[in-house]
């Protein structure tokens, strides 16, 4: 569904993704883990078209979309889901939600209510300002805005971050569900034991090169991943 | 649904509040012909209805601002620019013909060889009904030309400036109102600008009052003209916030990484706001100049963008309402209310009060400022609105039964 071959991104002066190539298949979870600094969010925001490569390809469904902006990638049916939450603080719950669906023009009930239903801590609140909620409840918020523009991919950027254990155990049971739902998703991580028993498929970045790829259990025995990123 | 209906209700109320504070200007404004010995302060020589009519202007100005520096986040501080361009928008195609010769004569007459009201005036006849007709017409696309004037111009401007962010925009913006004043002024733009003077004579909104045969005021217009003009330009700006546009302005002004994480188009939607809120100050420059009588560069100074601020900030950054109040608060006592404190006075005794003479007002009209500031730090409203008031309250009084609503909703 989405292929990256060879992508090189140069960030504030340095060259933050050396040439890089994965795979997300259809209907698959694919993750990214690695240290801070490695360029997972870099990477993920250049598919977004919120930077512009520096070299590469990026194509989605058979679709060359390099250097493509954001508002013509998120109508293709892509969305990101960004880094640190990023909701809208003042606006309410619902007004959020109707932000994410910004793109479409069509009726938006039935998305609504397969988020409320998904979610139903924000149908409570919906009325609520989306900075009044908890962490948490914001991430499902950030979760559900993306879910509104009826993404064919969702890349999220550590969905985990800032939360109490607890709290991540349901955001990754929400990502099966969302996966559940016929959702493809391409996860970043720093929380590398979670995110590769959700995936099918995972990615180790460094320093802006892949040095290692595989099934996400294949990869979780991987003694190298054990050592530096399992604690094991 | 539910929420749906009562928006309906809530939109209906509004616009019979609307058309009840209109019918008010209009009755007030009459007040004199219909009651004899009316109290000073209802005449139509009273102060109350300059302030009602500077008030109507300003308010227009103030919530286009607000639409950019309150919805958008984006901080200019060009207001008084694009006021400018308005105002002579305006001016330039609506004096008479019979006026050019004498307002233009240093300059041996005007570059613009027509006025649009008798442009229409050839259509619809220059006298009576027809002329009604006309200067209405007239006015209304002079109008509609300044705020398109204006918005062309934030657009030219927007290309290189809106890349800029917050302080950096202001004094871009603030810039740009300065060289237009200056540009006004250019003794080479004189058959079109009539450089550094005034120009006047074009209808203003006294032109509005309707006359008899005799040149007898019989129905008085002036105040209820500016309403009408501010409340229709006000009323389309609501509209556009409660929409999805609005919506999309309010997420670049809170994050504008997740906006165009969204697919929010962060250049275009900047650009339109920008515009938009450039349109109605070029329609509120026109309407000042209405009230003023003449259009001359010297008065949008950036002071004039400041008082506008100022308003914006004390009624509450993203709040229309709190705009409108502020401006009328703000108007009425630097017009009005304070006046007395810049007369001396001396009393019988032949002791003079002290303090009491000319600049006091102001003194006393900043420590005001300062306490509001102070004591309202996110001005009279907040980002709340008039009708949320209301709605607040019924929500403490009565928590168990909005529970129980919410519940039934659900199910």
């Amino acid at each position: 569904m989405l292929k990256i071959t060879d992508l090189k991104v140069n960030y504030g002066g340095i060259e933050a993704v050396k040439g890089i190539s994965l795979e997300v298949p259809e209907g698959e979870v694919v993750t990214l883990i690695g240290a801070n600094g490695a360029g997972k969010s870099t990477t993920l925001r250049t598919i977004a078209g919120l930077v512009k490569p520096a070299g590469g390809r990026v194509e989605f469904m058979g679709e060359d979309i390099t250097g493509k902006d954001p508002t013509s990638i998120v109508k293709k049916g892509i969305t990101l889901v960004p880094e640190g939450r990023k909701i809208f603080p003042d606006l309410t719950v619902l007004e959020n939600l109707k932000i994410g669906a910004y793109m479409r023009k069509d009726d938006l009930t039935d998305d609504l209510n397969w988020v409320y239903d998904l979610f139903p801590r924000l149908k409570e609140r919906h009325w609520q300002a989306g900075g009044t909620l908890s962490g948490g409840e914001q991430q499902m918020l950030a979760v559900g805005r993306a879910l509104m523009s009826r993404p064919k991919l969702i890349m999220m950027d550590e969905p985990s971050l800032g939360l109490a254990p607890l709290i991540v155990r349901g955001i990754f049971d929400i990502i099966r569900e969302i996966h559940k739902q016929g959702v493809t998703i391409l996860l970043i991580e720093q929380n590398a034991n979670m995110a590769l028993q959700a995936a099918d498929m995972g990615y180790v970045m460094e320093t802006g090169r892949i040095t290692l790829s595989g099934p996400g259990q294949e990869l979780l025995t991987n003694e190298a991943v054990k050592a530096a990123y399992l604690g094991a | 649904m539910l929420q749906q209906e009562k928006s309906k209700k809530g939109s209906f109320i509004a616009l019979i509040c609307i058309a009840a504070l209109l019918a008010l200007v209009v009755l007030v404004e009459n007040l004199g012909a219909l009651v004899p010995n009316l109290p000073s302060v209802l005449r139509p020589t009273s102060q109350l209805f300059i302030v009602l009519k500077k008030g109507a202007v300003y308010s227009l100005v103030a919530v286009s601002m607000n639409l950019l520096n309150g919805f958008t986040g984006l901080f200019s501080l060009g207001q008084a620019g694009f006021m400018l361009l308005g105002a002579y928008t305006y001016a330039i195609l609506t004096v008479p013909m019979a006026n050019k010769d004498q307002v233009y004569y240093l300059f041996g007459g005007s570059a613009v060889k027509f006025s649009l009201q008798e442009l229409f005036g050839g259509l619809f006849g220059n006298t009576g009904v027809g002329g009604a007709v006309s200067l209405v017409l007239g006015v209304l696309v002079a109008l509609i030309l300044a705020g398109l004037v204006a918005a062309f111009f934030a657009w030219l401007i927007g290309l290189p400036v809106l890349r800029l962010k917050s302080d950096y925009l202001a004094i871009a913006t603030l810039g740009f109102a300065e060289i237009l004043r200056a540009i006004f002024q250019w003794q080479k733009l004189g058959p079109v600008t009539n450089g550094a003077n005034m120009i006047k004579s074009f209808p203003t909104f006294s032109s509005f009052n309707v006359q008899n045969a005799d040149g007898e005021v019989v129905l008085r217009l002036s105040t209820f003209v500016p309403f009408l003009v501010a409340v229709v330009c006000i009323a389309v700006i609501v509209l556009l916030i409660t929409s999805s546009y609005g919506r999309a302005f309010k997420a670049i002004r809170e994050d504008e990484i997740a906006a165009e994480a969204m697919g929010i188009n962060l250049a275009k939607h900047k650009s339109l706001s920008f515009c938009i809120s450039s349109f109605f100050a070029g329609v509120g420059g026109a309407l000042f100049a209405m009230y003023a009588t003449n259009a001359q560069a010297k008065a949008f100074t950036s002071t004039m963008t400041y008082e506008i601020l100022l308003i914006v900030v004390i009624g509450g950054i993203g709040s229309i309402s709190g705009s409108c109040i502020a401006t009328f608060l703000y108007v009425a006592c630097s017009e009005w209310w304070l006046r007395f404190l810049d007369t001396p006075v001396i009393l019988d005794s032949g002791f003079q009060i002290p303090l009491l003479r000319d600049g006091f007002r102001m003194v006393v009209f900043s420590i005001i400022i300062m306490i509001v500031v102070l004591f309202f730090r996110k001005g009279i409203m907040g980002e709340k609105e008039l009708p949320d008031l209301f709605r607040k309250r019924k929500k403490k009084a009565a928590p168990a039964a909005a529970a129980g609503e919410e519940g039934s909703s659900n199910g």
